[in-house]
């Protein structure tokens, strides 16, 4: 049970980590220029498609990764200098309509590229196998993720806590005029900010695709899971996205797991096979209305 | 903005059109068409749902994003009904659209004490747990659905015929189009609309503004249970895709293209972007391009929305 | 002493790093006129904002009638009897001068529910006759069909009023209702808070010291979120820390 326990407290961890790299670029973008992207999904998804591409024709996975993710990073520095440059100063309307029409064609440029089928992700050789934590056995290369997401996450604390430009950027999330007043350019921060995101997706979407079937649509759930973690952690708010993450990410992975062992142990049998399984996977959702209720603006409010 | 007042010749050709509908089957059948009939019926259902949406977002201003989610239990509400024996349209629709708005009640309640990206992304996840729990639990069918019998009667009538539901959709439509109609003249109309435009003076005036949000919102939800309710007879199955995310942001294409606030503007929209489909998936596979690039270029070169390019709203 | 209408107690707010608010203790006997002044940036708009609902305080209590209103909403204040005019003016911009008052009228709940859903509102003759009889009354039921938009400046703040007299307040809270205004139009707005003052206790936060000095019965002076003084006007007018503090020369 323990075993268990610490087997998927680590695989909630991994996920949250890697739902952060999501929610980090994101919270940013909804925070700073109050732009609503949900393209951001599709941006994953083609960052997992460019690093499996990548990975086959270098032969090599870490090779793929990097020019995946650079890929991605060009294509999200295209993609802001084009469109959502203009779709910043619009209504929200305009920027819902605009990025669901841009998932309505990642997913068929994808589809059109690389087919429908799922393309097949191999972790590198050296990390295929498990390697044994005291008594039990875990996947090394999940052990990896786990090192990355929170590399990244140290990295990106240190960046917006304590350098100049995580200073604008604080300072252009809680409070965007005066950030202009400030005669800060504020269309290359968000470019910069917006290209980071994007390449931070591409990260978690290589990072993933070894676990996950890289296929079309598989940006549009893990979207979904990252808006979640922002309204529990508070627009705009770095620390939020982090602790939103880990939060999401461990009760959706040990709902899942521990609810009906659990749910079995005090309920008859039949109801909880019934209550189990559609109570695991709504759980994080009523655990986000549980906080919106008592705190309407997520646990940590970048605008006071 | 203003009140919403219909244009002079929007009643006419409202009752034109609505002629028109009503011989639609028999002139189907005479030229050997009946399949378009089922589709026809399609239009009429999302046009209902679009317009319900466009309540919600046209008249009262709140930009949800899971409009889809009531859609999808107005189905399942239906479905239930019908399995356990409920099998008149009569006691099973108002029973769908109770279903619907109550859950739209819940999700209003918690959602409307937000505003803008947030009540976006907070519509949108609620809608996305919906879709879980009708996947994952097993008295729905999980990913298959819940699939129908047979189709429902109306007071005795069977409602087999393609036909038969056709008529229903269409009185179902026209009732509502004309309780909407009515709705944004009445009392209630104007509230939320003047909320719409300026939510701290209505509350300076002394209106719970919350409440009519709330109600807005929950009506929305029933019209759309309704729709459901009649799809799930249509198709005959209630399927969890029906509550996916994308089948609310496409009620939402349908609305900005229609025109948002406009009280035919879910009908438009629901026509235009079906026949769309129709049309670019005879040409190609990869129609969803298509229809991308043409929603970027709406997006793009007409800011103000498709309703703009044809006419102004206020009389 | 008359029990006072409005009585605030220990009020205080800050604003990340501006205490707006500083424990302001103030009343408001029924049927005064009562002028609150004070420099830019004082702290009267907030103030107005925490009375009216549209603020939550950090401390401190507001009453009304004799009922603490700390907890009430907005709307719910409204329906207590209090009503607002806003500094920036504040109307339906699209709808015509008829149709916002007519709003205002429809908020009251002796006009009914609002949860109408099928008779058309245009139809119910006695809105708009209210309506516009509060037009008639701030002068302005000529232009009942103008949009809103379309008003001159200080015919959008005679609306605004129009809107506010129109929920029937027991006390009205104006926010400069002169701001903006040229001589002529801050003349007739004198001349009609002077005849309003006879049925109804007001709250007049204005710069306009000619116009507070002919209109108060009494004056309050809030200076850094600090009221120093209240009296009548020529007790405020003699207070020499008044004086050092904000009216300098002026007087
Ligand atoms: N929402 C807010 N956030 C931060 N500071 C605020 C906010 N509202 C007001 N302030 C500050 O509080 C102080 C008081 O402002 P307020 O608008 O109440 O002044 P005022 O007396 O109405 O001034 P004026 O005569 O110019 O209308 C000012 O320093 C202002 O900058
Ligand atoms: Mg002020």
């Amino acid at each position: 049970m323990t075993q268990l326990f610490l087997e998927q407290a680590l695989n909630g961890l991994q996920f949250g980590l890697m739902l952060f790299l999501l929610a980090a670029g994101l919270t940013l973008v909804f925070g700073i220029m109050d732009c609503i992207n949900l393209a951001h999904g599709s941006l994953y998804m083609v960052g997992a498609y460019l690093v499996a591409a990548a990975a086959q024709a270098a032969d090599s996975f870490w090779i793929g990764l990097g020019a995946g993710v650079a890929g991605a990073a060009v294509l999200g520095l295209l993609l802001e200098l084009s469109l959502f440059r203009q779709l910043y100063k619009r209504d929200h309307l305009s920027q819902v309509l605009a990025t669901f029409a841009l998932i309505l064609i990642a997913n068929e440029a994808v589809r059109i590229i690389w087919g429908a089928q799922p393309v097949m992700l191999n972790p590198p050789e050296a990390l295929s196998g498990p390697v044994e934590i005291g008594n039990f056995f875990y996947p090394a290369y999940r052990l990896v993720i786990i090192g990355f997401g929170l590399a990244v996450a140290g990295l990106l604390y240190l960046l917006v806590a304590k350098s100049r430009v995580g200073m604008w950027v604080r300072a252009g999330a809680s409070n965007r005029e005066m950030t202009e007043a400030l005669g800060i350019n504020v269309q290359a921060l968000f470019t910069a900010v917006f290209v980071f995101g994007t390449a931070l997706c591409a990260l978690a979407g290589g990072l993933l695709g070894p676990l996950l079937a890289v296929q079309v649509g598989m940006g549009e759930s893990v979207l979904i899971l990252a808006f979640v973690v922002i309204i529990i952690g508070g627009i705009g708010s770095i620390r939020g996205a982090l602790v939103g993450s880990l939060i999401v990410g461990s009760v959706d992975t040990l709902g899942r797991a521990l609810l009906p062992t659990l749910l079995r142990a005090l309920l008859p049998a039949d109801a909880a096979s019934t209550l189990g399984p559609a109570l695991a996977s709504i759980l994080i959702y009523l655990l986000m209305a549980g906080i919106l209720f008592f705190k309407p603006q997520g646990l940590f409010p970048a605008r006071a | 903005m203003a009140f919403y007042r219909p244009a002079p010749y929007q009643k006419p050709v409202a009752i034109a059109v609505l002629l028109a509908m009503l011989a639609l089957p028999s002139v189907l059948t005479a030229f050997g068409q009946e399949f378009y009939i089922g589709f026809a019926t399609r239009v009429l259902i999302f046009a209902l749902a679009a317009s319900s949406l466009n309540l919600v977002l046209g008249f009262g201003g709140m930009f949800s994003l899971g409009h889809a989610a009531f859609f999808g239990v107005g189905a399942y509400a239906a479905a239930t009904c019908l399995n356990s024996g409920i099998g008149d349209a009569l006691l099973a629709f108002p029973l769908a659209m109770l279903a619907a708005g109550l859950f739209a009640l819940v999700v209003g309640a918690i959602s409307l004490r937000t505003r803008g990206v947030y009540f976006i992304m907070i519509t949108l996840a609620f809608a996305q747990m919906a879709y879980y729990l009708f996947i994952s639990a097993r008295v729905w069918g999980g990913d298959d659905g819940l699939s129908l019998a047979s189709r429902m009667t109306l007071g005795g009538f069977s409602l087999s015929s393609d036909s038969a539901l056709y008529f229903v959709a269409l009185a179902c439509l026209a009732l509502s189009i004309v309780f909407l109609g009515r709705l944004a003249d009445a009392r209630f109309g104007r509230v939320i609309q003047a909320i719409r435009e300026n939510e701290t003076r209505m509350e300076a005036l002394g209106y719970p503004v919350f409440r009519y949000r709330l109600i807005c919102f929950a009506l929305g939800g029933a019209l759309a249970g309704l729709a459901g309710a009649l799809l799930a007879n249509l198709t005959g199955l209630a399927s969890p895709n029906l509550l996916q995310w994308t089948q609310s942001g496409t009620l939402l294409v349908m609305v900005i293209i229609g025109g948002v606030g406009y009280l035919y503007g879910g009908v438009v929209g629901a026509l235009v972007l079906l026949c769309l489909e129709e049309v670019l998936a005879g040409f190609t596979l990869h129609w969803h391009i298509a229809l991308g690039l043409l929603l970027l270029g709406i997006v793009l070169f007409a800011p103000k929305g498709v309703a703009a390019l044809f006419g102004k709203r206020h009389g | 002493m008359a029990e006072a209408l409005l009585e605030v107690r220990s009020l205080s707010r800050r604003f990340a790093a501006v205490d707006a608010l500083q424990g302001v203790n103030f009343s408001v006997e029924a049927g005064e006129v009562h002028a609150l002044i004070g420099p830019n940036g004082a702290g009267k708009t907030t103030f107005i904002h925490h009375v009216s609902g549209a603020l939550q305080p950090d401390s401190g209590s507001v009453h009304f009638s004799g009922a603490d209103v700390t907890a009430l909403s907005m709307h719910q204040r409204v329906a207590a009897g209090m009503a607002r005019s806003y500094q920036i003016t504040n109307v339906f911009l699209g709808l015509s001068a008829l149709d916002n008052v007519a709003l205002a009228v429809q908020g009251r709940a002796d006009a009914g529910s609002s949860f109408r859903f099928w008779k058309p509102a245009r139809n119910e003759q006695r809105l708009f006759d209210e309506a516009h009889d509060f037009l008639n009354q701030v002068g302005l039921a000529w232009r009942a069909e103008s949009l809103a938009g379309n008003l001159a400046h200080g015919e959008q703040r005679a609306l605004e009023l129009a809107m506010a007299l129109a929920t029937r307040p027991k006390m009205l809270l104006l926010d400069e209702p002169m701001a903006g205004a040229g001589p002529e139009e801050s003349a007739r707005m004198v001349e009609l808070i002077e005849h309003l003052a006879r049925h109804v206790t007001i709250l007049l936060v204005e710069h306009d010291m000619n116009a507070v000095f002919r209109l108060a019965d009494r004056v309050s002076v809030l200076v850094n979120g600090c009221l120093i003084c209240t009296g009548t006007p020529d007790e405020v007018r003699a207070d020499p820390e008044v004086r050092r503090a904000y009216l300098g020369d002026h007087l």
